[in-house]
């Protein structure tokens, strides 16, 4: 590493992070990611190289934390984005500074970076929640704009270091909602059950549809409605046929 | 001296030699670690009785009241015995001879007594009205034959309002426990050794005043024993075993209510001191767990229909007929036992048994080192009903003790011990614009206060606003302080609280509760000229009637300490100049930052502020930062609040929160987690010191707009106390659905 500092650039912060990992989480939405997920509700943070909301090196953030430190003692911090892995080496560094004050730390990723860099700040996590988008190549490519080897591959480096993993996937109506596509994850995740400590189904839902407006874009997945509750019952019922874990949605 | 007749089978040596109920509490109490699987449903009686009450709210819903009284002046022993359905009834006594049917109290003011019946459809008796404006003068009449024109400019303005001039000021609770465990023979004995001491050598007016309310508290006392005889209690003797612990502590609230319509008649510390009784009699095998919550769930029904007769200006500031029977629960002892018995939990298990209510105001004393049980506990009965207030026990232990109550909303005080003279608030919004326009009122353009020079830039300049704001409120508290001295003043001649001032020491601590309102909008607006650019609109008048933002600020609650640190300095100062003046009675000068629900009404009155907030729209209510803009989540905003100075803020701090069931947490046993956890965070010893805790959807809340027939138990937590949703204004409705906070992105 340079002497020169990391800059991490930070699209936002929540303050009270209930749904990203385990008890009450200071979560920062890191800027940038190489994917388009059709579903994606911050279509916000994609950019990687355009203007960001903050600028913070690892030290003013952890600064930040501090201000919340009653409140997270037993939940912790959490990173996410955009792609966190975007920004690896100020993931790792920020997870150092929380650790040395004894915080616990969550990595909110799709693994869609795949350098040493990145598998040093997934290393450095107490915790990684680890979307899996589909498991169908040719899907992957244009639902999420990307190839799926990274994402695969990561998964496969987090059980070579035994890392604790919580799988997210989104059930969108049509697309991944499909009985065949959800048994399909569910048996591609059977490999790493010694790692996942639970599964969360994320159902699809159209809350950031009208930030595709304001940024004069076109929304994706227009017309699609949201997963109804019976449909996320279902995927979970499914995903507990494959492993025998906590399965949430 | 011995007290006599204490029944001698209790531990302990001071509390029978003197008054002293926190002594006994201290040596009699079991502390309760365990969780809530012991509690019992309601027995068939109390489920009978509530099912009848519930038919009559739906006409009291419907006609705004269900019956009142129009000529018999409301006094301890105005009515014979009354009853919901006697032979069900394991706690009796009513305010009136009838359930739900309200008293008047024409000594506070018999215009609105008169107007508040003509509200209904009722007609004042031509008798009583003529004794009260003939032969009886009144509080009402008094202030206002005092009043100056200032004070007069000031309250028509709406720089200063909701003061307690034309209702009764409340906020004094009774040490009610004193009646069971002493027995009143033994209260009246006391009070005529005090009234001993007060034969001095020179008879000063305070000395006079003094001696004249003593002779009446024991007057007080001694209708007190004839409340008890109406219903079949001997109250001249001490309470022998539960029921009658129960009995009797509900007789003396009741002479208290029966005494007094004061806008807050809070009930004390009981939950704990009931349970030694209690306790007793189950270890005796006198009492089985389903009588023991039977006789909680039919006193916390009683408590749940006391009922005022207010005026339509009464209810526009005070929503939804709250009358802040604030029980306070738990906490922490000093010597660090906690205080949580098995009728904590029995008192709050009421919002199962019976349903949820907003009366009694339960406020849970919260304290980072509470059994875990009980935290999970009460989050789970807050997730389940919106209905219980927390309050931080280890911020105000130390200056309180482990015996105060509070009262009203969040203002604390050492039970039996310490009253305050209630005063209202005043509008630092209005004010500040006040000091912009040289004390023209930005709305009708009358010079409120003395002449001031006007800013006359086209930007604001802090230095210059702030130089002005500082006169300006320093004009504000003068006024404000004379306001409230002739207030009590006059509420002490003409509508003493004998009965509650009966249970209290003599020698009693008097506190002055002075209030702010709209500090996160001068907050904003001074941050906004601090940090930002602000250009000034006049209109032709030469009002400063609408403000451009030229420049972006971070508003209160972000968590951002420079804002907040304009938060903290606005508190401090404006106590200060209320500090500069002489009390009445010597009283202790403190402040709350607490609006009720007249944080509506305020926001009518205020014209367009620098913070960018328009014209009419509601202030945040209590402390609460300006709806929406928080951009860093309610965790940022909890911290805001929690930076507030206690010190210089000691009538308390109301916060009031939001949340959708599915933000707080994916499932419920991560909802209660998490709500914990939160509480822990803002509750520490130096941080938040109230916090009003709502879990709903906005969805449920629109569907109960539109069908209030279906919700008649819906309730919320408003500012420091809880209503029935369905009985808010639409305007207020619609301000508390803005107020939740859902996303789950």
């Amino acid at each position: 590493m340079s002497d020169q500092p990391i800059i991490g650039r930070i699209h936002s912060f929540e303050s009270m992070g209930t749904v990203d990992g385990p008890g009450l989480r200071f979560v920062t939405f890191l800027q940038g990611c190489p994917m388009r997920c059709q579903f994606c509700h911050n279509p916000d943070t994609w950019e990687i190289g355009g203007e960001a909301k903050h600028l913070f090196t690892p030290e003013q953030l952890m600064k930040e934390v501090r201000k919340y430190k009653n409140f997270i003692k037993s939940g912790g911090v959490t990173c996410t984005g955009g792609e966190p892995l975007v920004q690896a080496e100020f993931v790792e560094a920020f997870f150092k500074l929380c650790h040395a004050e004894g915080l616990h730390t969550a990595l909110d990723t799709a693994g869609a970076v795949w350098n040493e860099a990145a598998r040093r700040a997934a290393a450095e996590a107490d915790l990684i929640l680890f979307d899996v988008k589909t498991v169908d190549d040719t899907l992957h490519k244009s639902y999420i704009g990307v190839s799926r080897k990274n994402n695969a591959a990561f998964l496969d480096y987090l059980l070579d270091i035994r890392k604790p993993v919580w799988i997210r996937h989104v059930v969108v109506p049509g697309i991944t909602d499909r009985d065949d596509r959800l048994h399909a994850v569910g048996a591609y995740l059977e490999k790493y059950a010694s790692i996942i400590e639970r599964i969360e189904v994320l159902p699809y839902h159209i809350m950031g549809s009208y930030k595709y407006e304001s940024m004069g874009m076109k929304y994706p997945l227009e017309g699609v409605e949201p997963l109804s509750r019976e449909r996320a019952d279902n995927a979970v019922r499914i995903f507990r046929e494959h492993l025998d874990v906590k399965v949430v949605g | 001296m011995k007290l006599s007749n204490t029944v001698d089978n209790f531990e302990g040596f001071t509390w029978k030699r003197e008054i002293n109920v926190r002594d006994f509490i201290q040596h009699n109490y079991t502390p309760y670690e365990g969780d809530e699987s012991f509690l019992a449903g309601p027995t068939a009686n109390t489920t009978a009785l509530w099912d009848k009450l519930s038919e009559m709210f739906k006409v009291e819903r419907e006609k705004g009241l269900y019956d009142v009284e129009t000529r018999l002046p409301q006094s301890v022993t105005t009515y014979g015995a009354g009853y919901i359905d006697k032979d069900k009834e394991v706690v009796v006594g009513l305010q009136t001879d009838a359930p739900l049917k309200r008293g008047i109290f024409p000594k506070g003011g018999v215009r609105m007594v008169e107007n508040a019946l003509k509200a209904y459809g009722y007609e004042l008796d031509a008798w009583t009205k003529e004794i009260y404006t003939k032969y009886r003068k009144t509080h009402n009449e008094g202030v206002f034959s005092a009043y100056t024109a200032d004070v007069r400019a000031a309250r028509s303005s709406h720089i200063i309002t909701g003061l307690p001039d034309a209702y009764g000021r409340g906020r004094i609770i009774g040490d009610y426990r004193r009646v069971p465990l002493y027995g009143v023979n033994n209260l009246i004995e006391e009070r005529q050794r005090f009234m001993e001491r007060l034969d001095i050598q020179e008879m000063t007016d305070d000395c006079i005043r003094q001696r004249e309310e003593v002779t009446e508290q024991i007057n007080a006392l001694k209708e007190l024993i004839k409340l008890g005889e109406i219903y079949g209690f001997d109250l001249t003797r001490p309470a022998q075993n539960a029921r009658e612990a129960v009995q009797y502590l509900y007789l003396a609230y009741l002479a208290a209510i029966k005494d007094q319509d004061g806008a807050a008649m809070s009930v004390g510390r009981v939950s704990t001191f009931l349970d030694i009784y209690i306790e007793r009699d189950l270890q005796a095998g006198t009492l089985t767990e389903e009588e023991a919550q039977e006789l909680i769930d039919q006193f916390v029904m009683k408590l749940r229909i006391v009922r005022f007769l207010r005026t339509p200006e009464y209810n526009a500031l005070f929503s939804g007929d709250p009358v802040w029977v604030t029980e306070s629960i738990g906490g922490m002892g000093i010597d660090g036992r906690t205080m949580v018995t098995k009728t904590s939990f029995r008192i709050l298990h009421t919002l199962t048994n019976l349903g949820p209510a907003p009366e009694p105001n339960l406020t849970v004393l919260w304290s980072t080192r509470l059994p875990q049980t009980w935290k999970d506990y009460c989050a789970k009965m807050s997730i389940a009903t919106s209905a219980i207030q927390y309050e931080n026990d280890d911020l105000m232990r130390p200056d309180f003790g482990d015996d105060y109550g509070i009262a009203c909303c969040v203002s604390p005080m050492k039970i039996g011990k310490q009253m305050q003279f209630f005063g209202a608030r005043a509008n630092l919004a209005k004010c500040l614009l006040y000091a912009i326009n040289g004390g023209r009122d930005e709305i009708s353009g009358k010079q409120v206060s003395p002449i001031f020079t006007p800013i006359t830039s086209e930007y604001l300049e802090y230095d210059e606003v702030m130089e002005k704001f500082e006169q300006m409120m320093r004009w504000l508290s003068k006024v404000y302080c004379n306001a409230l001295r002739i207030i009590h003043y006059m509420h002490d001649k003409y509508s003493y609280e004998a009965l509650e001032m009966a249970l209290h020491d003599g020698d009693v601590i008097r506190t002055r509760a002075s209030g702010i309102a709209g500090l996160s909008i001068v907050t904003d607006s001074l941050a906004a000229i601090k940090f930002g650019k602000v250009k000034v609109v006049r209109d032709e008048r030469g009002l400063a009637v609408d403000f451009i933002q030229e420049g972006s600020y971070v508003p209160f609650g972000n968590n951002d300490d420079n804002t907040d640190a304009i938060a903290l300095m606005v508190t401090e100062k404006f106590m200060e100049y209320m500090r500069q003046h002489d009390t009445y009675r010597n009283s202790i000068p403190t402040q709350s930052l607490l609006t009720i629900t007249s944080n509506v009404v305020y926001g009518k009155h205020t014209g367009n502020t620098p913070c960018g907030r328009r014209s009419g729209t509601p202030f945040a209510p209590g402390a609460n930062p300006m709806n929406g803009r928080d951009t860093k989540g309610a965790v940022a905003s909890l911290a805001s609040v929690a930076k507030l100075p206690f010190h210089h803020s000691h009538d308390g701090i109301s916060y009031t929160w939001a949340i959708s069931p599915a933000t707080l947490g994916k499932d419920k046993g991560q909802q209660v987690e998490n709500l914990v956890n939160l509480m822990d965070g803002y509750f520490t010893p130096d941080g938040g010191q109230h916090l009003n805790v709502n879990v709903f959807d906005r969805d449920l809340l629109y569907d109960a707009m539109e069908h209030p027939e279906k919700y008649p138990q819906l309730t919320i937590r408003v500012s420091g106390y809880a209503v029935n949703f369905i009985k808010l204004t639409r305007e207020q409705q619609l301000d508390v659905i803005s107020r939740t906070i859902s996303s789950c992105c």
